[in-house]
């Protein structure tokens, strides 16, 4: 069964490699929105440090919802899907390894960068690490959350609007508590409520979305 | 993973299968059993069902009415132990185009739940005539090369004893035609059962049931 979970994940990470363009294409989607808010708002530090935690976690928000239509899409087109759909392992399974490479190309990278980041903003030691923690635990739960959405709306026309329609509300929760955390941290104040906050709704999705995922993507097959 | 005895030789079991697409009833009431050593055929105009017969038959699809029996028990109470005796080929090949031949048929056999090595792998696509293009990214191969690559599950799910096949000769050459052909003779004789459509002029290789659907739902 869990060579299952890793045969997706290993096919989906060497997908990843051999089409680096389109992995890229959310990174770089990442750094130009982080990047363009300096410019926009003006070099006052004071302000810079303040607005950092929110800017990077919508810019996260906003990639992974980009991420999206890559998901399921591709395997729905070339009939890889129905195949995986097909197997004698539980869809769940197989659901989990595709979330989790998904979140090692998107997640994992937007965490890494966040450090670079906290810099242009310049944000203090403590926070940067906290806006590192934080990420760390809140990017599975965009990409659990977002491949229900992924799911639900596979195949349909404007798939991309009503994706952000029906995953937007539920990212919020993972928003507030992010970026709380690192405000918590810059205010001197322990950002560990927020933390395990946040880690516990990314355990939560990691219970409960495949089963989600599973029952939306035999729906959006038939 | 032990597969469970047929029920008398009966693999599959459709029961009054009612199916609507697009608000057009395809078809009702249509009952029919499928056993082993058995290959059935269905025919029909285009619009007629034939696919969607076939993936009610797989699962993928819901019937509006009716249920789907393996071995006797109901497809969607035994999901997971009804893929591991069923080999779906449809329209789609299900082939990556970033991915080698060999990758394609390696990750379609761990995703499957089969152990299948390297050199069962590359029988598979030897008995498919592809084995000099093993290590060909699909996107560089022509539909029939694709088209082979997805049929070597064939050659590789040993135990599935359920064969689906959804046009499965399209952009085959005649010595692709003539390995299917084969395979198919070849599984019947070990007690598999195959179900498919195809719309070109066909010698089956084995005796076939042939399946009407259209303005009358008819069993041969």
């Amino acid at each position: 069964m869990i060579r299952t979970l890793l045969a997706v994940a290993r096919r989906d990470l060497l997908l990843a490699v051999r089409q680096r363009g389109d992995v890229a294409n959310v990174l770089l989607f990442f750094v130009i929105v982080v990047t363009m808010v300096p410019l926009g708002v003006g070099p006052d530090k004071e302000t810079l440090r303040a607005i950092a935690p929110g800017v990077v976690w919508v810019a996260a928000l906003l990639s992974a919802i980009l991420s999206l239509g890559r998901m399921f899409a591709l395997d729905y087109a070339d009939g890889t899907l129905e195949q995986i759909l097909l197997s004698s392992q539980p869809l769940s399974l197989a659901v989990l390894g595709k979330i989790a490479a998904h979140w090692l190309v998107t997640g994992a990278p937007i965490t890494a960068l966040s450090f670079l980041l906290a810099a242009m903003f310049d944000m203090a030691a403590a926070p940067s690490a906290t806006l590192a923690a934080s990420l760390l635990l809140g990017t599975p739960s965009l990409s659990l959350i977002g491949a229900i959405g992924a799911a639900l709306t596979l195949g349909l026309r404007g798939a991309g609007v009503l994706v952000t329609l029906l995953v937007l509300p539920l990212y919020v929760p993972v928003l507030v508590f992010g970026a709380g955390a690192v405000d918590a941290s810059a205010g001197g104040l322990s950002p560990a409520s927020h933390l395990m906050l946040l880690g516990g709704l990314s355990l939560a999705a990691a219970a409960l979305a495949p089963w989600a995922i599973a029952a939306a993507l035999r729906i959006s097959v038939e | 993973m032990s597969l469970p005895a047929s029920q008398g030789g009966v693999l599959l079991e459709a029961i009054r299968l009612q199916c609507e697409r697009g608000h057009r009833r395809l078809f009702e009431g249509l009952s029919f059993r499928l056993e082993a050593r058995q290959c059935m055929h269905i025919v029909g105009d285009n619009g007629a069902g034939k696919t969607s017969l076939l993936r009610i038959l797989c699962g993928l699809l819901q019937p509006t009415a009716g249920e789907v029996r393996w071995c006797g028990c109901g497809i969607r109470q035994a999901r997971d132990e009804y893929g591991a005796d069923l080999v779906y080929v449809g329209h789609l090949n299900g082939v990556k185009d970033d991915l080698t031949a060999a990758e394609n048929v390696h990750v379609w056999a761990a995703i499957a739940g089969l152990r299948a090595g390297a050199n069962a792998v590359a029988q598979a696509l030897d008995l498919l005539a592809i084995d000099r293009f093993a290590h060909w990214r699909a996107g560089q191969l022509s539909q029939g090369q694709k088209r082979r690559i997805a049929l070597a599950r064939l050659a590789l799910g040993a135990m599935a004893r359920v064969w689906i096949l959804d046009e499965p000769f399209t952009a085959l050459d005649w010595r692709g035609v003539e390995i299917l052909n084969r395979l198919i003779e070849r599984h019947i004789g070990q007690g598999g059962a195959v179900v498919l459509t195809t719309h070109q002029t066909w010698q089956p290789p084995v005796p076939v049931t042939r399946l009407q659907l259209g303005t009358e739902a008819a069993v041969a």
